[in-house]
Parts: C-alpha cells; sequence; structure tokens
C-alpha cells in the first residue's frame, strides 16, 4: 500500500533544500515509520528529484518524522526554474511510496 | 483507504477524549483556566498577497489583544529595496497602509493592537503614508504608531566587510565578499526587544521592518506577561506560537491534506493563540468563521518549513520542537504545552539579497492525440534553435505540466491519451541579452512547430532578474547597539 494510506504530510523550502515532515494518523504506526520510512529510503525513492543527501528528524510527541532533502529545488527561491520551486508537492510525492504494512497494525483502532 | 478511518475525526477524540473539560470552554474576556489572565494574538496575513479580509474578520468577528501581520518572506526585502531604489517614498507592504485605514476605529474602540513587519525596508515612509491615512478627526484618539529601524545593514556592509565581519553564506561556507558588488538588500533578523519597547511606549500599531516572523506573535506575550528575556521554556512556547501563526490559515485548516474536502474555506477563520502566563497556549478561530482548528492542522503547520526540531533558532531563545505536546480539546481548540527552550546564541541571522542574472519562462500547451509527444518534439526544437543561435545558458529546464512536472520520475510514464499537456521551458543565465533572445523563441514555434498547439494569449515570457538569497550569521552586538524604537502620536 502507499505510504499515504496510514500518514499524511506538508512540505516547504528553506533555499536549495525542501523538507516533509511526515505524520502517522495514528500512534501505532509511528513505530513502524521510524523503522521503515529511512533517510537511505527517501533518497532511493526521490532519486532523479534530490540531488543532495537526505537527513531525518524525529518528534515522537508528534508521532512525525522531519525529512531534510538537500539540493532538490534546481537552486531554490528565485534562482529555480522549476515549477514547484517551493517544494510544496513534495509531500504526497513522499506520500507516493509503497510500503508493506503489517496486518496486525492495520487492524489497531487505537 | 481505511486504514485511515474517519482520519481527522479519530484524531479527535484520541488526542482529547480526556481533556474536553469545563476548564477548557473558551472565556468572553482576558481570563484564563485559573482565572488568570490569557492574551490573544491574532493572525491576519501569513505572506505579502495574502488574504485582505482575514485580518477584518479576525478584528471584527470575535474578541483578541492583538493582530499579528507578517509580510516579509526570504525574498520580500529584496523587491521592496528594488522598490525604494526607484522611488525613496516605497519599500514597505504597500497594502498594509489601506488595511489600517479601514481597521483604525475597530483597533482604538476595541483595544487591539497591531504588530507587524510591514515596514519592509523602509519603515518611516510606511508610518508617513499611515499619517495620511488616518485623516479623520473623529477618531476616538489620535492612533500611536511605532517604527523600527537598525535592521537594515545596507549602508554599513562595507565597514563591517573591512572589520572582518565574512558574512560567509549559511550552506555553501562563501565570504560574502564573492558577490559583494551585486548585493540588493542586507537586513539582520530582530528579536522581541524592539516590539516590547513599542508595546511600552504604548504603540498602537508597530511597524517594523526585518522583524523575526515568531517575534512578531511571541513578543506582546512577553509584554503582557512580563516574561524574563532568560525564561527559555516560556519563550520557546512562544516560538511555537509565533511558528504556528506566521502562515495564517495554514494552521486553520488551509492547505490541510486531512479531511481537505470537509474544511470550508470560502471565509476561513485564520488562527487565533490564546496564551496563558505560564507560556501554554491554545490556538484557536473565531467560531462563527469557516477553517477548522485540529489536531491535525496544527500539526502539520508545525512541521512546515522545519529543520532540526531540536534546534529551532531564534533572536531570544532555542526552541527544541520535539517537545511540543498537542492535544485536541474538540470544537476548533488545541492545547500546546511541554515545549522546552534553551539560551539564544550570541548571532542574529541575517537576510542578504544579491543580483544573480536573469530567466525567462515560456509555456506552450499541446491537445489529444499524442500530447506528450507533441511537447517533447517542440522543446527538442526549441532547443536546436537556441543552439543554433549559439546562446548559452546556465540552465535549460523543461517540465511537461499534466505529465508529472511536480511529482517526476515518481509520477509514473504519462499515459499518451492525456487530453492535454503544457510544455514550460524555462532558461536562466546571466546575459540578459541571451534571455531575451530565448523569450522571442516560443512564439514561433505555434506556426512552425508540432501540431494542436495553444495557449500563447499571455504573449513573450517576460525577462525577469534573478535576486537570490544570502543567508549569513552576524555578531548580535554590532547590530543591536543601532535599533531605534520611536513611536508618534498621528
Amino acid at each position: 500500500m502507499r505510504l499515504g494510506e496510514v500518514a499524511f504530510a506538508r512540505s516547504g523550502d528553506k533555499g536549495d533544500t525542501a523538507n516533509v515532515g511526515l505524520i502517522a494518523f495514528r500512534p501505532s504506526i509511528y513505530p513502524f515509520l521510524v523503522k521503515e520510512v529511512t533517510a537511505e529510503r527517501v533518497k532511493h525513492h526521490f532519486q532523479g528529484i534530490c540531488e543532495g543527501e537526505v537527513e531525518r528528524f524525529e518528534l515522537p510527541n508528534l508521532r512525525a518524522l522531519n525529512f531534510r532533502l538537500h539540493r532538490s529545488l534546481g537552486g531554490g527561491g528565485t534562482v529555480s526554474l522549476m515549477l514547484d520551486a517551493q517544494g510544496k508537492t513534495f509531500a504526497t510525492a513522499l506520500l507516493r511510496m509503497e510500503i508493506d504494512v503489517p496486518d496486525h497494525l492495520l487492524d489497531r483502532t487505537d | 483507504m481505511n486504514a485511515r478511518p474517519g482520519a481527522g475525526e479519530a484524531l479527535a477524540l484520541e488526542e482529547g477524549s480526556t481533556a474536553v473539560g469545563l476548564e477548557e470552554r473558551p472565556l468572553p474576556a482576558r481570563v484564563g483556566r485559573d482565572g488568570g489572565r490569557r492574551v490573544r494574538v491574532a493572525a491576519g496575513q501569513g505572506f505579502w498577497g495574502d488574504w485582505q479580509e482575514a485580518p477584518k474578520l479576525q478584528v471584527r468577528r470575535g474578541p483578541i489583544d492583538y493582530l499579528m501581520l507578517d509580510y516579509l518572506a526570504e525574498i520580500t526585502m529584496s523587491i521592496m529595496q528594488k522598490q525604494r531604489d526607484r522611488n525613496p517614498n516605497a519599500g514597505y507592504a504597500r497594502d498594509f497602509v489601506p488595511l489600517m485605514d479601514d481597521l483604525v476605529r475597530d483597533l482604538l474602540e476595541r483595544e487591539i493592537r497591531v504588530v507587524s513587519n510591514a515596514g519592509g525596508v523602509n519603515p518611516e515612509a510606511c508610518r508617513a503614508e499611515l499619517g495620511f491615512a488616518f485623516a479623520d478627526e473623529s477618531l476616538p484618539r489620535r492612533p500611536r504608531v511605532a517604527v523600527i529601524t537598525g535592521d537594515d545593514l545596507m549602508d554599513s556592509l562595507d565597514d563591517l566587510l573591512a572589520a572582518g565581519h565574512e558574512l560567509r553564506h549559511m550552506e555553501t561556507g562563501e565570504p560574502l565578499s564573492a558577490v559583494r558588488d551585486r548585493v540588493a538588500a542586507a537586513n539582520a533578523y530582530l528579536g522581541a526587544e524592539p516590539i516590547i519597547e513599542a508595546l511600552r511606549q504604548e504603540a498602537d500599531i508597530v511597524v517594523a521592518g526585518r522583524s523575526t516572523d515568531t517575534a512578531l506573535t511571541y513578543a506582546p506575550l512577553m509584554h503582557e506577561f512580563s516574561w524574563p528575556a532568560d525564561d527559555w521554556d516560556r519563550l520557546a512556547h512562544g516560538v511555537v506560537a509565533g511558528h504556528i501563526n506566521e502562515c495564517g490559515c495554514q494552521a486553520s485548516g488551509g492547505n490541510s491534506l486531512v479531511d481537505w474536502r470537509e474544511i470550508d474555506l470560502t471565509l476561513p477563520g485564520y488562527p487565533i493563540i490564546e496564551a496563558e502566563e505560564d507560556g501554554t497556549f491554545v490556538v484557536t478561530k473565531h467560531p462563527e468563521l469557516g477553517g477548522r482548528v485540529t489536531w491535525a492542522t496544527v500539526a502539520e503547520q508545525i512541521v512546515y518549513e522545519l529543520g532540526d526540531p531540536r534546534e529551532y533558532i531564534t533572536p531570544d531563545v532555542i526552541a527544541d520542537f520535539s517537545t511540543i505536546r498537542l492535544r485536541d480539546l474538540g470544537r476548533d481548540r488545541v492545547r500546546v504545552d511541554g515545549v522546552a527552550g534553551r539560551s539564544r546564541t550570541d548571532k542574529l541571522k541575517v537576510s542578504i539579497a544579491y543580483h544573480d542574472g536573469f530567466k525567462a519562462v515560456g509555456a506552450l500547451t499541446y491537445a489529444w492525440p499524442d500530447a506528450v509527444d507533441k511537447a517533447r518534439r517542440a522543446d527538442e526544437i526549441l532547443r536546436g534553435r537556441l543552439r543554433h543561435l549559439g546562446l548559452e545558458f546556465d540552465e535549460i529546464r523543461t517540465e511537461i505540466v499534466g505529465a508529472g512536472a511536480c511529482h517526476g520520475p515518481l509520477a509514473g510514464t504519462p499515459s499518451d491519451d492525456l487530453p492535454e499537456v503544457t510544455l514550460r521551458v524555462g532558461v536562466r543565465s546571466p546575459d540578459r541579452r541571451a534571455v531575451s533572445r530565448f523569450s522571442r523563441e516560443i512564439a514561433p514555434l505555434i506556426l512552425a512547430g508540432p501540431p494542436t498547439v495553444t495557449g500563447f494569449a499571455g504573449g513573450r515570457p517576460r525577462v525577469r532578474e534573478v535576486v537570490a538569497y544570502w543567508p549569513a550569521l552576524i555578531d548580535r552586538g554590532v547590530v543591536e547597539g543601532n535599533v531605534k524604537v520611536e513611536t508618534m502620536e498621528l
């Protein structure tokens, strides 16, 4: 299934770096995201888009992960020629990721 | 989609099921849970060009104490600098003046104070214009307007560089001397202190220049509650409140992925922070307006444009966003507490803008059948003609809107049956003539290119000057001695 079925997200920019905040719909999903949605995996997911390093930060209180995707916005700001120069649509691009969520997590109603 | 049953609803229940108590009912006056004071800071603008009705609704549709208006993004200062270069009376957020003119009577009657960075690179000119606007002799009293200056480092830039302040680019590490002759604007991000001083001087309207966005919200709280400048945890709560407010409707249902179909954004209520003396606060909105404040809308805004959550650096405190606790109380009320802060740094951030060449973007639309193939062929033809002309560019970027311009390869192979797509080609170069020549090569594709093309109504692409952003740090002592706050009755 797609990541977007168990989490939501918002993205933005700082210069040539895009950030994507990924938030689990339910608390029980968060540890699964921590384990599965690694910086390496996100870097691989965004190949051809993110030219630099991917950093990941954890916000367990918000059951959220924050990703910084360096060198992803064609120079960023006013320099960029990209339609999405501010990375506004990176959020749903991340939510396209295919993941295997174990049934016992999907059955939970926490 | 059944893995997320009624997502927004589930979030509200699970986060707030034990919390909706009597003590959390919205109270009409400035009174908190324990009978203590509560201060309400309402967001009215999230950027220059935001919805002009929002601040009016904030003032007129329910009780607030402060109206926070954030006009400045990273690039706004350079646009304003350009305007001031052309006209010494320009260089601030122009729509702020008619807005204040419309609101001034309500502000005075309801005792609501305005904290804004509408001054841009010319706060004095902004105040002078307000003086003309507030001509109405029947106002209950004359409005007092404070102007904050000293953030503008343009005139002292060479002295700073000569004194050894290299103003290295925060990402690349390059010293500013590399682009010194192309610098268009340089402004330090100021913190809460001058805003607090303006409020002490009993200003009704504060007109700052490059004030830190979040300070527009937390400075009034520091003033009202007399928080010590080293009460890091309370300040950190204020920063989170500021981060939630600074993008306007983005915290109250705008741009929300969760339940976006259900949220009425025709006349949305922008967020309102109801803060208490201990720093904790509730995010809410006026009940009769649209929009929505839930755990999800607030959480989404908290991660917006976030770097390392443990280090959210402002001029006044470093806030740890990983400590934020949210509880959805229901009825558009989300409680925020638990935020830890630590000591501020001895640096201020400086926003520098410099000229970095020219760019233009052209677009043409191709219709079914084989829309994507036609767009690709047109792109090949265009690039061939640019080569024939011997034009060189730093970058030529082609995107096909409707076939993966946003998500690139993640969108998969576009169907050959798409009804239409738009070819979008951009170029950038230090040579203005090359960019200008490019802009004349789009229209010829209409007759001398692939078939079923349309959408050239906008005319030749405009050649635009690129003003790039250069973030740097500077010792705060160098700046703070020159900051001035001056309040005047208009």
